[in-house]
């Protein structure tokens, strides 16, 4: 195969293997580009491309961004706190007057889930979910599987323990996706408010005793509490949270064998993860973020060469 | 579809031997030159060629990549199909060295556009030469020319040339196809 199934990247769900692999193979291309002296291509030089945020982002926005730089292409960039959205104007109208400039490639993040699905559905353009609400963060899941197979070799096969809160978590259901899809098994861990109601239809296991899944895991992929997204309390403190919830280097270190940490960021260092794991040589997340420029680059590229 | 044998093994040894003696003339020891092959196919060329000249003719050391030119072709969405990409494999700078770009076929010349923009990525060479195989000289889109040719060839637009090595295909030999 040598062109993805998908017109546009709106989450796992809508992927097969096939184009996962694909994904993974043009990454290893891009991986061995962004490490040249000269770090960027001219593939895209007639393609424009928006990053319309309307939630926050540090790492997701700029290794967009950098993607698309280092892929010659032309980019705009918006994000809703300085823009009409505050003025009253609806999704379809901001990014069809962003189209109407000759854009033809949209990255989105939105706090609504389905926001890019309802975008493709209705504009002419590339779409890219970069995030939307706790529903899918499609580049972040690739990234950790691509990131994996990096460390270990394969995905297939590896167990991967997702430790945090679930139910808040695009990353997670994105992850779950991207795993199952290639073959790894995975489990979730958290406390049972933070675990959606219906997560074992998907086919994982739910551990709520975190050194049984640790001590299960090849891989445990540590998530953020995500207060922004939490309307009510679901666990009594923080600190109790992070005694039963929290890795440390003690538990690291009593564990039957080695494991790999990740974490998709950003970081509550002394909540989910303590510095000294976050930090540690089995820590694999700052291998991550750069795996996420070759990853971007892939997706964007595969993209842009269906764009007619 | 007919196809007529353009070289035979015999033909195709006997040019690759004197292919690397004129890169012996120009270059000697290879200190400050490295060949680099154009992926896909103009590594199998570049292959042969410094082991020819390892064993053939005693130059111990020679530093041979493989550039893969698809990110910087100027055809990208023009048509159906995705670009997909080789590896690119360089263990060596290229800065102010002399460079010697191997391909199979020298058709269009576009690609040889793209390796030229390609090779930038990694230094600027003091010196850039082109070997080809197969020179089509009646098909040029841009004023590109070989320092070092196999054979030159006339073929029309609707021939194509079919280059097998014996390492994937078998057995040298190199076909003109009528399509």
């Amino acid at each position: 195969m040598s062109s993805l199934s998908v017109e546009h990247l709106l989450g796992i769900k809508y992927l097969k293997e096939a184009d996962i692999q694909l994904i993974f193979e043009t990454a290893d291309h891009f991986k061995e580009v962004i490490n040249r002296s000269i770090k960027k291509v001219p593939s895209l030089r007639d393609i424009t491309i928006a990053n319309i945020f309307f939630e926050n982002s540090t790492r997701t926005r700029l290794s967009f961004e950098l993607a698309e730089k280092r892929l010659s292409a032309d980019i705009v960039n918006f994000s809703a706190a300085q823009s009409s959205v505050k003025k009253g104007e609806t999704l379809i109208d901001t990014v069809n007057n962003i189209l109407s400039m000759k854009v033809d490639m949209v990255v989105m993040r939105h706090p609504n889930p389905g926001a890019g699905v309802f975008l493709a559905r209705h504009v002419k353009a590339a779409i890219v979910n970069a995030g939307d609400g706790a529903h899918e963060h499609p580049t972040q899941a690739l990234l950790d599987s691509y990131s994996i197979r990096e460390k270990l070799g394969d995905v297939a096969g590896k167990k991967v323990v997702i430790v945090g809160d679930i139910l808040h978590s695009r990353v997670a259901l994105s992850n779950i996706f991207a795993l199952r899809l290639q073959g790894a098994k995975v489990k979730v861990c958290g406390p049972r408010t933070l675990l959606p109601k219906y997560i074992e239809s998907l086919g994982i296991e739910v551990e709520t005793d975190l050194r049984k899944a640790l001590n299960w895991c090849d891989v445990a992929n540590m998530l953020r509490i995500q207060s922004e997204r939490m309307d009510m309390s679901y666990f009594p403190t923080t600190r109790e949270y992070t005694q039963q919830f929290g890795i440390n280097k003690a538990l690291l270190n009593s564990l039957e064998r080695d494991i790999v940490i990740m974490h998709p960021g950003p970081i509550n260092r002394g909540v989910e993860i303590t510095s000294d794991v976050a930090d540690s040589k089995q820590s694999i997340i700052l291998n991550q973020v750069e795996n996420g420029v070759a990853i971007r680059m892939a997706v964007i590229y595969l993209l842009a060469s269906k764009i007619k | 579809m007919s196809r007529k044998v353009l070289l035979t093994s015999k033909e195709i040894h006997i040019i690759l031997h004197r292919l690397a003696c004129q890169l012996l003339e120009n270059h000697l020891e290879f200190k400050n030159t490295a060949l680099i092959g154009i992926q896909p196919r103009g590594i199998f060329l570049a292959r042969r060629l410094t082991g020819i000249l390892k064993e053939s003719y005693g130059v111990e050391h020679i530093d041979l990549g493989y550039l893969d030119i698809t990110f910087f072709r100027d055809d990208f969405r023009r048509g159906d199909k995705t670009l997909e990409a080789s590896s690119t494999r360089m263990d060596f700078l290229v800065e102010g060295r002399k460079v010697v770009l191997i391909d199979d076929v020298l058709y269009t010349g576009r690609s040889i556009r793209a390796a030229l923009t390609a090779i930038q990525s990694f230094g600027r060479p003091s010196e850039i030469e082109l070997l080809t195989l197969i020179d089509r000289r009646f098909s040029r889109h841009l004023p590109i020319q070989p320092n070092y040719k196999g054979r030159q060839v006339d073929a029309i637009n609707e021939e194509k040339v079919l280059v097998h090595w014996e390492e994937n295909n078998g057995k040298d030999v190199i076909y003109l196809v009528n399509k």
